[in-house]
């Protein structure tokens, strides 16, 4: 890194680190809003993969998150050791996997998922594409809501409780922690381990992005056909993809399970895919800063937009309820986007923005 | 005089009711440029997709550099070292010129996705060739100085002849041009001779197809000429230019033809 980027560095990484202690402050409620954007900016940069990089339309994203997250609620919570008999015998103390291992395992599981999900989908191109991912992630959540029966493994629309809380080094993100005088709550915990989680997903999306790989990706996604005609295989390519992609849906919904203590099917629903992608083509499709402020922004807007609601709700004497009003203001901040900015708030530089001075064959119009 | 490198014999393809090839063949030899030239729907196009595998055929016998290759999937054609552009420009219009190229190279290289997360010494190193290879191929063709630009930012005349760049990335031992002459002008017609002999100088050999009979007949060793689907000549370019067929194919004869 070379000096003059060194300083923003050392800045916003201070910035970050500082962040939940003032938040804190004003109410943990607020550290919770910036744990969750950070786990849809997980969700958004695993997305990106897949619709930024390689441009398959994937709406059913959220499966994979599901995936993740019941994973996690299977192996560190009582739920299955109490109703599956031989495993309680098998493990008297009830499975408490840690976290080192389900974060690998999530990632993997759901990569897993991701490739078999994406097999049938290959020779499928966007809105034929989105119709079937779309239905293999309700697919997904069905399942999670009906498999209470006979062998309860989800527990169905009640959902698993007690899950486990992470715990780092031994000692529990559940609890608050007392370092230099100042009280840790578990929300802050979480920050900086989501923190961390996220900046190695921007060094892995980065790192790809830059590679023979995420070039592969991209010229899939701006010519099939040539593409192969180059001699890519891209039936391996998109599988990659999928599979990829979905890892970071497997991780975030590890620790969406384990932050949360609960899951239950209702979190995993199309709204949820939908809102996702939105934030992926809102920030700039393929761009990764781009797609981190899309996330952000959808992700605490709503937050923000509750406290703004609840006086014009006083107002109305009550007919504007707060959920709707919400809705209908981030629709309204999409169409605006979409209308005033068409390649998303923060689109990837375009070539053309940095033409040689020497160049006269620029514009084919 | 020259080894045989891709040999090609009765190829047929049907479309629904259109037969549109029957029992085609056509020999290139190594280090040749052959021209494959015919009146609008003669099934030069068709040919060519059939022989890089874009379109199954319905019969066909296949063989390149003394080994009989299927055109099954397109990218094994590609791996098998034929490559191709297209009559209408197929760029990757959004990346710019240099990764354009880079792309090409994807199928001669072979790190690895982990090896690109952890960056190892061989992704580094890889990424440099690959960089390097790229630039010099720029250089070739003559697009030096745009590498950086979008591909769909460069004028027509550079297009084509980045998509050859692009091609030649992969390290072909045959490459197919499509109309690569399609809606230049004069001067850059001049240039692109002057670059399919340098690709022929290379020792590559060049499958052409082209309306612009001038071009085709001052540049190519060989021709094969289609006709409704059937191959009506094939030899040297003079040969063929005063064969009474071809002339028929191409002008219409006088007579009725029945």
């Amino acid at each position: 890194m070379n000096k003059n980027r060194l300083l923003p560095f050392l800045i916003s990484a201070v910035a970050l680190a500082v962040l939940p202690l003032l938040l804190q402050g004003v109410g943990e409620a607020w550290v919770r809003i910036v744990d969750t954007a950070l786990l849809y900016i997980l969700l958004a940069l695993g997305l990106n993969i897949v619709v930024g990089f390689a441009g398959l339309l994937d709406l059913g994203y959220i499966a994979f998150y599901a995936v993740g997250a019941y994973l996690f609620a299977l192996l560190g919570s009582p739920h299955l050791s109490e109703n599956i008999p031989a495993l309680a015998a098998l493990f008297p103390q009830g499975l408490h996997t840690p976290i080192w291992l389900a974060i690998p395992l999530g990632a993997g599981v759901a990569a897993l998922a991701g490739v078999l999900l994406g097999a049938p989908t290959l020779k499928l191109r966007g809105d034929y594409l989105a119709i079937v991912t779309l239905g293999f992630g309700e697919i997904i959540r069905v399942f999670m809501n009906n498999l209470d029966a006979p062998i309860n493994i989800t527990n169905g629309p009640k959902g698993i409780n007690s899950i486990d809380a992470i715990h780092v080094g031994g000692m529990s993100l559940g609890e608050p922690w007392h370092v230099l005088g100042l009280t840790l709550p578990p929300v802050t915990l979480h920050y900086y381990l989501f923190l961390a989680v996220v900046v190695v997903a921007v060094v892995m999306c980065l790192r790809l992005h830059d590679s023979r790989l995420g070039r592969a990706w991209m010229a899939i996604r701006e010519d099939e056909i040539a593409a192969k005609a180059m001699g890519l295989n891209t039936r391996n390519l998109k599988l990659l993809a999928f599979g990829l992609g979905a890892s970071f849906g497997g991780v975030a919904g590890v620790l969406f399970a384990s932050f949360q203590g609960f899951v239950s099917p209702e979190s995993f629903s199309l709204q949820e895919s939908v809102m996702v992608v939105a934030m992926v083509v809102l920030g700039g499709l393929g761009h990764i800063p781009g797609v981190i402020l899309g996330a952000f922004l959808l992700a605490a807007l709503p937050e923000v937009l509750r406290h703004v609601a609840g006086p014009l709700q006083a107002m109305t004497g009550g007919r504007l309820d707060a959920a709707i009003l919400r809705q209908l203001l981030v629709a309204l901040a999409m169409i605006g986007i979409m209308l005033l900015r068409p390649r998303g708030l923060w689109p990837s530089p375009r070539h053309e923005d940095r033409l040689m001075p020497d160049d006269t064959a620029g514009g084919r119009a | 005089m020259s080894s045989p490198l891709l040999t090609v014999s009765g190829v047929s393809k049907r479309f629904g009711g259109v037969q549109a090839l029957s029992d085609v063949a056509l020999h290139i030899s190594a280090g040749q440029i052959h021209g494959l030239i015919g009146p609008n729907g003669a099934g030069k196009t068709t040919f060519f997709n059939v022989i890089t595998g874009l379109v199954p055929s319905d019969q066909g016998r296949f063989e390149l550099a003394g080994s009989p290759y299927k055109p099954s999937a397109v990218h094994k054609v590609a791996q098998a070292g034929i490559a191709r552009t297209f009559q209408n420009i197929r760029l990757f219009a959004d990346m710019s010129a240099l990764d354009n190229v880079r792309v090409g190279r994807h199928v001669r290289t072979k790190v690895g996705w982990w090896q690109a997360l952890l960056r190892t010494k061989a992704f580094t190193h890889e990424e440099g060739t690959i960089t390097r290879d790229a630039q010099a191929l720029l250089d070739f063709v003559g697009l030096s100085g745009k590498a950086h630009q979008a591909a769909h930012t460069l004028s027509y005349g550079d297009q084509r002849r980045l998509e050859i760049a692009r091609a030649l990335a992969t390290e072909p031992k045959l490459l197919a041009l499509d109309e690569p002459a399609a809606g230049m002008n004069a001067t850059e017609k001049l240039q692109l001779r002057e670059l399919i002999e340098r690709i022929r100088a290379q020792g590559k050999a060049v499958l052409l197809i082209e309306h612009d009979v001038k071009l085709v007949m001052g540049l190519c060793d060989q021709v094969t000429v289609l006709d409704q689907g059937k191959r009506i000549a094939h030899g040297l370019p003079a040969d063929v230019q005063c064969d009474p067929g071809v002339i028929t194919a191409y002008l219409g004869s006088c007579k009725p033809t029945h």
